[in-house]
């Protein structure tokens, strides 16, 4: 912390506000302006991606000499005239962090490494004519048999050097296997969880516009410093030269971290045009190209005395990943510090085939890994005959299983206990099938979410003007979230002055670099960042004010300075602070703030956000279709900056929970390695008619050690053990468990009791 | 998208003679089908006649006591239609549970006939179909086959027809009437419109190059309980893994009129005359209605992973028939 002299708000906080989003506006009424539909001075050229129609083999012949004749084409790239990029490189980076920065080379070689990868760009002057130019370029390939299928290679399974994030690629404590063999309680059981993509609803695009040696991109950016890198190093030039603009973003998940091909492709063809050029991928065209979530088979073992006191956990994953690049999702890691257990194992393998990798998809390791493992815990408590929050109570540990250090704040059992009471959690029948109503099954499930807290190195700046308006300014980015919002809460209750007077400015890289928005850290990093600079723009208005002969406080020598209500105050003198400014610095003042990536605080304390959630589910007796009719996550997150924004970031997880849980899946066919069901008619996610009214209550427990605020992130934690709670619920109501996600009708008809006797007569 | 020329028809003639002027022309009504696949080439017509103008946007009741629907007619208005919602609840019932308000909004009657299916392999150029590529194969046959069809399929195509409304309009008996390039008009029965795949699956329907459907015409009222059950992965905007429509008319226990249809389960909606006939004179009861359900199934195949149609279609027309014979 940068302020050695407290500048205490004693006025108004903003923050743990329920505030709009100041950006809401913009949004509703279509003045906010996406990647694609920016302007450039020039008139802009189209460009439309051509995919490989092959998942493995390579480029025999290639005829574009139809599609360049077509009116309005202004060039076709393929590996023959594509500019030289460097190569790839190695599935595996050196370190973590280069995996964000690496070159990622377009239409560089002759080589397919994945279904649908680009193998031509036309640029045309209208998006139709380039879209229908593609479609008249002929391409030869010789195909390749490829691996494509995750349960026929398990045999080429291996062990990476680390999991994604850093994680150790294996844990072990005790001796599980004997625990386990001694054992007269346990859970043995396979879990399957599929290939899902993010989907966001603004897909990947770019505008690319060169201006001498410098490229500007707009585009759909979560980390601009990531996109900078990745550009610069893809295109060899100094990443100064590269200035990225990413003002709203129409989603992420995760699915936007690094760069993909529209953003190299419009970059490398705009300069070979010098002409601006836009691309965007097409629906179809993000299920390949844009990231996923691989599917995975996971082994979760638990063992435990009669009373339900867990004496072993083993958590085996074996994940698919592509050959080519490497990506380890922490799929066990969460189960390093859930629960107690002396005996303990975690593991991650995996199998390289010819698909594009995985990437981040929101909450990556909690996600398909709490499925699993939550459903685990419910098979066991359902087996030794006790109430499953009672079961995870009995193995709440005291500090983290493995690592051995305090947990900074846990309210895992509060918030167990607290939906218990909200959710109506004593009407649950143990015995499963056994409530009916009408023509309905109806079952409760519940599973625990925890997921880990992060703070990234960001700075910010702010400046204030003679009329008391303040600019802050930071390569953040608001992928939806909220961010705009909650900077300028955290702002204006720094500098004690009404909301509207913050002016946040995001998606910039000339302004000052944070970790963007990935890994539920963006509020706290960039919150924190704002923070900071507001705390040096107090010392400097403070120190100008006692300076500057014609202030009210001149020659004061008091410390204690207060911002509130509009006001500065020193000692027993105030002014308003906008005329202060205007008096005794008009052209304004400004100041930066920066912090560092967690620390000190991270390495001694086991940093999670936690939560419980409850479902129910009602199941059609005649057709088995699953419907949710009941949802609530209680959730203990630290200190909640803004609840209105925190309950949508929690609801959207719930939403992501029940899709995981009943109809997420992306299909790849094993013969010919494509996601066969690759748009959003046949990839199904949870509509409004399948999302009850979703319940949300915070728990607020400060955590003092996370960051200046006492906030942990939430991004990500309304997802963790939610599609658990579903499962867990459909078992409640059918006695049918599904290990296979995700749980289709078609899974549990076969259990699904017959009716002999006349139906449906009241 | 490939490059096509583009007409609005004003008057029929005018819409005819563009069709029948220009190889590989197409009628566009409300698009919600056809421009999807035109972007993807799946379709790729050299001449787009629109016939959103012409005048098939009535709904009026014929000398014979039923309605007859304009081609034009959209999907959300006929739904809304007093009589049809009051007469043909059927219909109005699966109109609803097909697509979204937006889609219905813009799909015409006509077009909602002649929309092509859903395999994800027709969708996928790369992919082997033989409706899309005679010859070329069926990749859903040995493939992901989940949506695909038990009834009425051959190993050359295993593609359902994804209509909803089709579906409620073979149940009630409608037929199509249609006008050729020559301007002859003709009624199909709308049971014989769909062609069942064969060694053929290209040809999906009885309709001649350039012949244009006009109109659909509803007998008069079925008397009866309306059900139109569907099922589906998600509460709303899928199609139907399996639907039924059914209408059941009883006179105290005894069931004096019966039928059904099926849909997602093959590329035309289905019915199974031996099993409406087997309800009639029966007393309401499970075991009836499961052997009406045994019999409409009794030629299923299924293919791997659709096999779960043929018991979820079994027990869909065990339900939407109780339900429908239920009174009170």
């Amino acid at each position: 912390m940068s302020n050695s002299t407290p500048m205490a708000n004693t006025g108004k906080t903003w923050i743990g506000q329920p505030i709009d989003r100041v950006d809401g506006a913009l949004k509703v009424t279509g003045e906010a302006v996406y990647a694609y539909e920016h302007r450039a001075d020039d008139p802009v050229t189209y460009g439309y991606i051509l995919g490989a129609g092959i998942a493995r083999g390579r480029i025999s012949a290639i005829d574009t000499a139809q599609a360049e004749a077509m009116p309005g084409v202004l060039c076709v790239m393929t590996h023959k005239n594509a500019p030289a990029q460097p190569a790839f490189g190695p599935a595996v980076t050196p370190a973590v962090r280069e995996v964000f920065a690496r070159p990622r080379p377009v239409l560089s070689t002759d080589r397919v490494r994945y279904y649908d990868e680009p193998v031509a760009l036309v640029v045309a002057e209208t998006f139709e004519a380039a879209r229908g130019a593609a479609g008249l370029i002929a391409i030869e390939y010789e195909d390749e048999r490829g691996a494509y299928d995750l349960s026929r290679h398990l045999a080429d399974a291996y062990a990476p050097q680390r999991t994604n994030a850093g994680f150790q690629t294996d844990s072990l404590v005790g001796d599980f296997e004997a625990a386990f063999a001694d054992s007269d309680v346990k859970v043995d059981a396979i879990y399957t969880t599929p290939y899902e993509h993010h989907n966001p609803m603004e897909p990947h695009a770019t505008l690319a516009a060169w201006s001498g040696d410098e490229v500007t991109i707009y585009t759909s950016a979560q980390t601009l410093a990531n996109f900078q890198a990745g550009i610069a190093n893809t295109l060899q030039i100094p990443p100064d030269k590269v200035h990225l603009v990413s003002r709203f973003i129409g989603g992420g998940f995760g699915s936007k971290l690094i760069v993909h091909a529209d953003t190299i492709l419009a970059a490398l063809a705009a300069r070979e045009l010098q002409r601006p050029v836009k691309i965007a991928l097409t629906r179809q065209q993000m299920f390949a190209n844009a990231g996923h979530r691989a599917k995975m088979i996971q082994s979760v073992r638990l063992s435990a005395d009669r009373d339900g006191k867990l004496t072993g956990i083993a958590h085996d994953v074996c994940s698919a990943t592509s050959r080519f690049e490497e990506f380890c999702e922490q799929t066990a890691v969460f189960a390093r510090s859930l629960y107690a257990a002396p005996n303990r194992i975690t593991r991650h393998r995996l199998v390289g085939l010819d698909t594009n990798r995985g990437e981040w998809m929101r909450s990556p390791g909690e996600a398909p890994g709490m499925l699993a493992f939550e459903c685990a815990m419910d098979e066991l408590a359902d087996q030794i005959g006790i109430d499953p929050i009672e079961l995870r109570i009995l193995n709440e540990p005291e500090v983290d299983p493995e690592r051995n250090v305090p947990f900074s704040t846990r309210n895992l059992v509060a918030c167990m206990q607290e939906g218990a009471r909200r959710f109506g959690w004593e009407q649950r029948q143990a015995g499963p099938g056994t409530v009916r109503d009408g023509r309905k099954l109806i079952g409760l499930g519940m599973a625990a979410a925890i997921r880990p807290n992060y703070l990234g190195a960001s700075a910010a700046r702010i400046g204030i003007d003679g009329n008391g308006r303040v600019k802050v300014e930071l390569d953040m980015t608001d992928i939806g979230t909220g961010t705009y919002t909650i900077l300028a809460q955290i702002a204006a209750t720094s500098l004690g002055l009404p909301l509207s007077a913050i002016d946040v400015q995001l998606g910039d890289s000339h302004f000052p670099r944070t970790a963007g928005s990935g890994g539920s850290w963006g509020a706290a990093s960039a919150g924190s960042a704002v923070h900071n600079a507001c705390e040096a723009l107090k010392q400097k208005i403070a120190k100008v004010a006692k300076e500057v002969p014609g202030s009210p406080f001149y020659g004061s020598n008091l410390d204690r300075t207060e911002f509130a209500n509009g006001e500065i105050r020193i000692g027993d003198r105030s002014a308003n602070l906008a005329t202060l400014i205007k008096r005794v610095a008009p052209q304004g003042l400004d100041a930066q703030g920066a912090v560092e990536a967690a620390g000190e605080n991270y390495r001694n304390y086991s940093q999670h956000a936690y939560g419980a959630h409850f479902v129910e589910i009602e199941v059609d007796l005649d057709t088995a279709e699953m419907r949710v009719s009941r949802m609530l996550s209680v959730i203990g997150a630290g200190r909640i900056l803004n609840p209105k924004t925190a309950r949508s970031q929690i609801i959207g997880g719930m939403v992501w929970g029940i899709g995981a849980a009943l109809m997420e899946e992306s299909v790849l066919d094993p013969r010919y390695g494509h996601f066969v069901n690759h748009d959003l008619a046949e990839y199904h996610v949870p509509v409004n008619a399948d999302v009850p009214d979703l319940d949300v209550f915070f728990l607020e427990e400060p955590d003092n050690n996370a960051n200046v605020f006492g906030s942990k992130g939430i991004g990500e934690l309304g997802v963790c053990g939610a599609g658990a709670a579903v499962a867990n619920a459909v078992f409640n109501a059918t006695g049918v468990r599904v290990r296979e996600f995700p749980i289709t009708l078609d899974k549990i008809l076969p259990g699904m009791p017959v009716e002999t006797s006349r139906a449906n007569r009241s | 998208m490939k490059p096509f020329t583009y007409q609005r028809a004003g008057e029929l003639r005018d819409a005819l003679a563009g069709a029948a002027g220009t190889a590989n022309a197409k009628f566009i009504s409300g698009g919600t089908n056809l421009l999807d696949l035109m972007k993807l080439e799946i379709e790729r017509p050299a001449h787009l006649v629109d016939i959103n103008h012409l005048p098939f946007n009535g709904i009026e009741e014929t000398a014979e006591g039923g309605l007859r629907i304009g081609a034009q007619v959209r999907n959300s208005t006929l739904a809304a239609d007093s009589r049809i919602r009051s007469d043909y609840p059927v219909l109005a019932q699966a109109l609803l549970a097909g697509a979204s308000a937006q889609i219905r909004n813009k799909a015409s009657t006509g077009g909602n006939l002649l929309q092509r299916t859903r395999c994800y392999y027709f969708y996928d150029r790369n992919m082997p179909c033989n409706k899309r590529k005679p010859g070329s194969g069926c990749a859903a046959l040995h493939g992901f086959n989940r949506m695909h069809a038990v009834l009425g399929s051959s190993d050359t195509c295993i593609a359902v027809h994804p209509s909803d409304m089709a579906v409620a309009m073979t149940l009630l008996d409608a037929s199509v009437e249609t006008m050729d390039t020559e301007g002859v008009t003709r009624q199909i029965p709308i049971g014989d419109l769909h062609r069942l795949p064969g060694t053929t699956p290209d040809i999906e329907t009885q309709l001649k190059p350039g012949e244009m459907i006009t109109a659909v015409i509803l007998p008069p009222v079925q008397p009866g309980r309306h059900i139109y059950r569907k099922v589906r992965d998600r509460a709303s905007y899928a199609f139907a893994l399996v639907s039924v429509a059914a209408i059941v008319d009883v006179a105290g226990e005894t069931i004096t009129g019966a039928r059904f249809a099926l849909g997602g389960v093959a590329a035309k909606p289905w019915r199974t005359p031996e099993a409406e006939a087997i309800l009639l004179g029966e007393k309401v009861s499970t075991e009836v209605f499961q052997r009406a359900a045994e019999i409409a199934l009794a030629n299923a195949i299924g293919r791997g992973g659709n096999d779960f149609k043929i018991p979820l279609a079994k027990r869909t027309v065990q339900h939407a028939l109780a339900a429908a014979s239920q009174r009170g």
